[in-house]
């Protein structure tokens, strides 16, 4: 945005503040979490920083709790807990939320704003319900504090982010495409995974990453239905915060946030090509 | 070759899983209160059991919710819990309720060291019918040296006056033992505390009591909070359990001093619930965790007190910095001159009624 | 979608009647097909999503602990008219249930029951079934004896009221009301009232922060909008950054940020602007939890607005300023109409969620800062009133789907966009 050329001073002014004021808010935005990084290294078991961090002394740093956080048995398994619950949780919404998103803009479908409604609960109702509710159902069926009754929960609160992101990219989708495959001669399958496939996979992965996400961060819930062997990163972290504050949880933080950023330039590249598929840049 | 990765990936996920689910049948799961408590019992008992029987005890620290849990599981008819470390008032109701095995107290468990049957050896009167005590511990105050350059607080009426020692207060976000306190401040002989707060008048005395430093308080939840709000110098004096406040002092060498005055002691120890899934190894480990040694053992990592007189001569050095552990036991004569022993019976009776009241005073 | 088929002159009638057949069997057929498509997860949203909120629904108003391990007593109670003490025949009933109850380990569950409407009732039936021994006929003066309490016909009114299957008691309690002895509902003490208050407290709150994000969204949100794609989509990581980091981390780095001893006011100090002695208090407070709730939700305003914000031609504004607007006219008649969908749509996913919101107000909140959320998992884990609890996140839960409704009537959900 530049300033316009018949811009008066008080325009001018209001331009400058303008300016300040957003950068302003991108510091609240992005300052909690460069503190983290800094912390992460603090030699002492507390979330503050220490007078000998502040003036710089080497011996006030240290990598204790990336070791810790490396040699622990607990911090490992919620690694490879949440990896397994994350990937099938995330399979599962994905495919489930685009089938029925390719219902869901069908102009035939009925009760649309009933089912449309319905599917995206998940995402409107409070989680700490949610929690509770599964809490009682998934318990008196059994599946509570397994990794079925975890994964099952992760695919319904993950799923609306798939059908709205889903429904969302074939809205732009022109549908005499699939037409003119048909009278081509191509069976529904082969123009389903040759034309409406790879243009709506944009929408599909993102709504996956979205549900990968949510299952990644996920705590409430997972703090009612998880047991001892479903103990995933959050509820680690949580029990970190409150049970054993130690920032061994910071250093995971790190780790975690240089994981976001590698996913976000990945997503950034998907938009890019898909962009030029569509032919928009 | 993408598509075998992925099918191999998919696979080996799917049959970690599976390994998941078969590990539990050689593993018992024992619910504790996580840090270092959990792994005071995971160098006591966990360890030397596993050595002994081969048998992997999984720690879950879930003891705050303990009863919800073990009520959820029995409900379900589904348990997953094998051994719960739980409070006392917690095991009397659990007990009440059916949902924690009876245990045998001379049958289960072993006779002490000095040859005393366990029913005489124990805490009097601590074995209820399906409780095992297996530590005495205290809820008590402490400061940070660093806050006060003069005097220091040496009573629970110093800790509620604001005007001689300033600075916020850490308090638990619960009503027992703030009620309690806030009455001993308010002058109640110690011995006759419950009887007051068994009275309208007397809760109502205890909440104005309260009410003077309110504004001041810092409230929490977890039992590691006070150590760390005080080591951030977010407060000057915190409840805390004795064992955390012990920990940064002697561990992390942090300047807290204990007000011994007023310590509230309880007892805290096993229960097996009704529907563990590994009942007799369950059985086996609550035999092993509560010998007179095993007991005497943890206190070389923690100080709490053990449950079992024969365990007392036992207790040493702390494992890790040589420091004597006597002198910070809460039951110590030393420290133990002035105590208020919680009661967990009026606890179960009264506690719904006044943590109502508490939690709407908090909201006020 | 609706057809139509005209009927024309050169069609016979019964090409006419094959025709409109061909079509409705069309119709159906592709009905069924997108219906096909879209029943998997309706199905699954029914089984793993919606039949535990109902059972959640079911459990407010679910009462069978004193049915259950009372059995006789609350049988023989059903003609006891409540104005005076019971009958000899209905103490008799008691005892039986208290001993047998107490040799089956059941009859702790009814007393907990008891307990929740009326403080002292645990103690009153525990007491009297560690004394079942000295339970015998005749039972009244022997209940009597072993407890006073079963001379108090108060005591007697809370057993029969709570023998029946169903009860509304829970959402008496959750309305800060409560049952006289009598039978009259009323509102409890003002000292002891909380969860109305508690519900307003999170609605208020909720509005605030809605408010904040938008007043800090806006402006970024049009900053980014009216930039080259490329800048923006930079710029765009420092907002996706936050919203894609643990919501667990951003607490407790509020907390290192916000303490008396952490950042902020060290930097206050170190600024002069404050003296040590009076650092602020930010945390552990409403303060905390509005801060930290607005960074966490500040993304769900400004993806929605800046999507909005770029199908919005700039030329729309130049237009208006070459025809003489000032800026302040031209940006609130000409461009703020064109962004509210974008306002309102970024509003109501803030609202709803911090509405819901559980962990940041227990972390950072302190007393002033709970939400109705934070009392739902005390009654859950701590108090283990199920029911209470069950009742006030079903009274959430009509709050919630009732403000998405009203939303919905006035804007449509199909326009929430996640960038």
């Amino acid at each position: 945005m530049a300033i316009p050329t018949y811009a008066g001073p008080l325009e001018r002014a209001w331009y400058y503040i303008f300016r300040i004021f957003c950068v302003a808010v991108f510091i609240f935005l992005i300052a909690p979490i460069l503190v983290i990084v800094p912390l992460s290294f603090n030699a002492e078991p507390y979330f503050s920083f220490t007078q000998g961090m502040l003036t710089l002394d080497p011996g006030a740093y240290s990598l204790r709790w990336y070791e810790e956080f490396l040699t622990s048995d607990r911090w490992l398994d919620s690694i490879k807990n949440s990896v397994i619950i994350a990937f099938f949780s995330t399979i599962l919404s994905a495919a489930l939320g685009t089938l029925a998103a390719l219902g869901l803009s069908r102009s035939e479908l009925p009760f649309k704003g009933v089912i449309m409604g319905l599917l995206i609960s998940p995402m409107i109702v409070p989680l700490i319900i949610a929690a509770a509710g599964m809490f009682f159902f998934y318990s008196s069926l059994g599946i509570s504090q397994s990794y079925v009754g975890l994964i099952l929960a992760h695919t319904a609160l993950g799923t609306p982010f798939v059908v709205i992101t889903v429904t969302a990219t074939l809205s732009n989708f022109d549908h005499t495409l699939i037409k003119a495959g048909a009278s081509l001669g191509a069976t529904p399958t082969y123009t389903f995974f040759k034309v409406t496939m790879p243009l709506i996979m944009t929408g599909v992965i993102s709504g996956a990453l979205f549900a990968m996400m949510t299952s990644f961060d996920e705590v409430i819930v997972a703090i009612f239905i998880a047991g001892v062997e479903q103990r995933t990163i959050p509820l680690q972290m949580w029990s970190g915060i409150r049970e054993q504050i130690s920032p061994t949880i910071l250093a995971v933080a790190t780790i975690l946030i240089t994981f976001s950023v590698i996913m976000l330039t990945t997503v950034e590249i998907l938009r890019r090509r898909s962009d030029r598929i569509r032919g928009i840049s | 070759m993408k598509k075998t990765l992925k099918l191999s990936t998919a696979i080996a996920l799917g049959s970690m899983v599976v390994a998941g689910a078969a590990q539990a049948a050689e593993s018992i799961t024992v619910v504790s209160w996580g840090g270092a408590y959990t792994a005071s019992q995971r160098g006591a008992y966990s360890d030397p059991y596993t050595a002994k029987t081969g048998i992997e005890v999984l720690d879950e620290d879930k003891s705050g919710n303990g009863l919800a849990g073990m009520r959820a599981q029995a409900e379900a008819g589904n348990g997953t819990w094998d051994v719960v470390d739980i409070l006392e008032g917690n095991a009397l109701t659990a007990c009440d309720e059916g949902l924690v095995e009876e245990i045998d107290y001379n049958e289960d468990l072993d006779k002490g060291a000095d040859g005393s049957f366990p029913l005489d050896d124990f805490v009097d009167g601590s074995l209820s019918g399906c409780f095992v005590p297996t530590i005495v511990y205290a809820t008590l105050f402490a400061y940070n040296n660093n806050a006060f350059s003069g005097d220091a607080p040496k009573t629970i009426a110093d800790v509620f006056d604001l005007k001689k020692f300033p600075g916020k207060r850490a308090l638990e976000k619960i009503p027992g033992a703030n009620l309690e306190w806030a009455l001993a401040a308010d002058g109640v002989p110690y011995d006759e505390i419950y009887d007051v707060l068994d009275t309208p008048e007397g809760v109502d005395r205890a909440f104005a009591k309260l009410d003077t430093i309110k504004d001041s308080v810092v409230w929490w939840d977890a039992g590691a909070q006070p150590p760390q709000l005080l080591a951030d110098g977010e407060v000057t004096i915190a409840s805390a359990y004795n064992g955390r406040i012990f920990n940064a002092q002697v561990v992390e060498n942090q300047p807290f001093t204990i007000i011994w005055d007023g310590q509230m002691f309880e007892l805290d120890g096993w229960v097996i619930p009704k529907n563990a899934p590994n009942k007799k190894a369950a059985m086996d480990y609550l035999r092993f965790s509560t010998t007179t040694q095993a007991l005497a053992d943890q206190a070389k990592y923690i100080s709490y007190g053990p449950a079992r007189k024969s365990s007392a001569p036992l207790i040493t050095t702390h494992i890790d910095t040589g420091v004597d552990m006597n002198p910070h036991m809460p039951t110590n004569p030393a420290n133990f001159k002035t105590p208020i022993k919680k009661d967990a019976g009026f606890w179960a009776d009264n506690g719904d009624d006044l943590s109502e009241r508490f939690n709407a005073w908090l909201a006020q | 979608m609706s057809i139509s088929v005209e009927a024309s002159g050169d069609l016979a009638p019964e090409e006419q009647k094959r025709l409109k057949a061909d079509l409705s069997r069309s119709l159906r057929r592709n009905k069924i097909r997108a219906s096909l498509l879209v029943a998997p997860l309706v199905i699954f949203i029914i089984v793993t999503f919606v039949a535990p909120i109902g059972n959640m629904l079911w459990r407010s108003v679910d009462n069978p602990l004193v049915r259950d391990f009372m059995p006789q007593t609350t049988l023989a109670l059903e003609s006891w008219d409540e104005q005076e003490l019971p009958d000899e025949a209905i103490y008799a009933a008691l005892a039986q249930d208290i001993i047998e109850g107490r040799k089956a380990k059941t009859i702790g569950k009814a007393a907990k029951r008891l307990n929740y409407e009326k403080g002292g009732m645990r103690s009153l039936v525990m007491g009297t079934a560690r004394k079942h021994k000295k339970i015998e006929a005749p039972y009244k003066e022997s209940l009597i004896k072993i407890k006073k309490g079963w001379g108090d016909i108060e005591n007697w009114r809370v057993i029969k009221r709570l023998g029946s299957s169903f009860t509304a008691s829970y959402y008496i309690a959750a309305f800060d009301m409560e049952t006289s002895p009598e039978g009259d509902v009323s509102f409890v003490d003002e000292k002891e009232q909380i969860y109305l208050k508690l519900f307003w407290r999170t609605v208020w709150m909720s509005l605030l922060i809605t408010a904040m994000t938008v007043l800090l969204g806006y402006p970024v949100s049009y900053l980014l909008a009216s930039m080259p794609l490329k800048t923006a989509n930079v710029l765009m990581i420092l907002v996706l950054l936050p919203f894609w980091t643990s919501l667990l981390v951003r607490t407790s780095s509020w907390i290192a940020m916000l303490q008396a001893q952490g950042i902020l006011n060290d930097l206050l100090v170190w600024l002069g602007i404050i003296a040590d002695e009076a650092r602020v208090q930010m945390i552990y407070n409403a303060i905390g939890t509005v801060v930290a709730m607005t960074h966490i939700l500040l993304p769900f305003m400004i993806l929605p607005l800046y999507s909005v914000m770029k199908t919005v031609p700039p030329s729309y504004l130049r237009a208006a300023r070459s025809l003489g607007a000032t800026p302040w006219t031209a940006f609130w008649q000409v461009y703020l109409p064109q962004t509210v969908p974008g306002i309102s749509a970024g509003a109501i996913l803030v609202f709803i969620l911090s509405i819901g919101y559980y962990i940041t107000p227990a972390l950072v909140g302190g007393q002033s800062g709970q939400f109705i959320g934070n009392l739902i998992a005390y009654h859950m884990q701590g108090s283990l009133n199920w029911g209470l609890a069950a009742a006030l996140g079903v009274m959430l839960l009509v709050l919630v789907l009732g403000i998405y409704g009203v939303y919905n009537r006035i804007v449509g959900v199909n326009n929430v966009k996640l960038g």
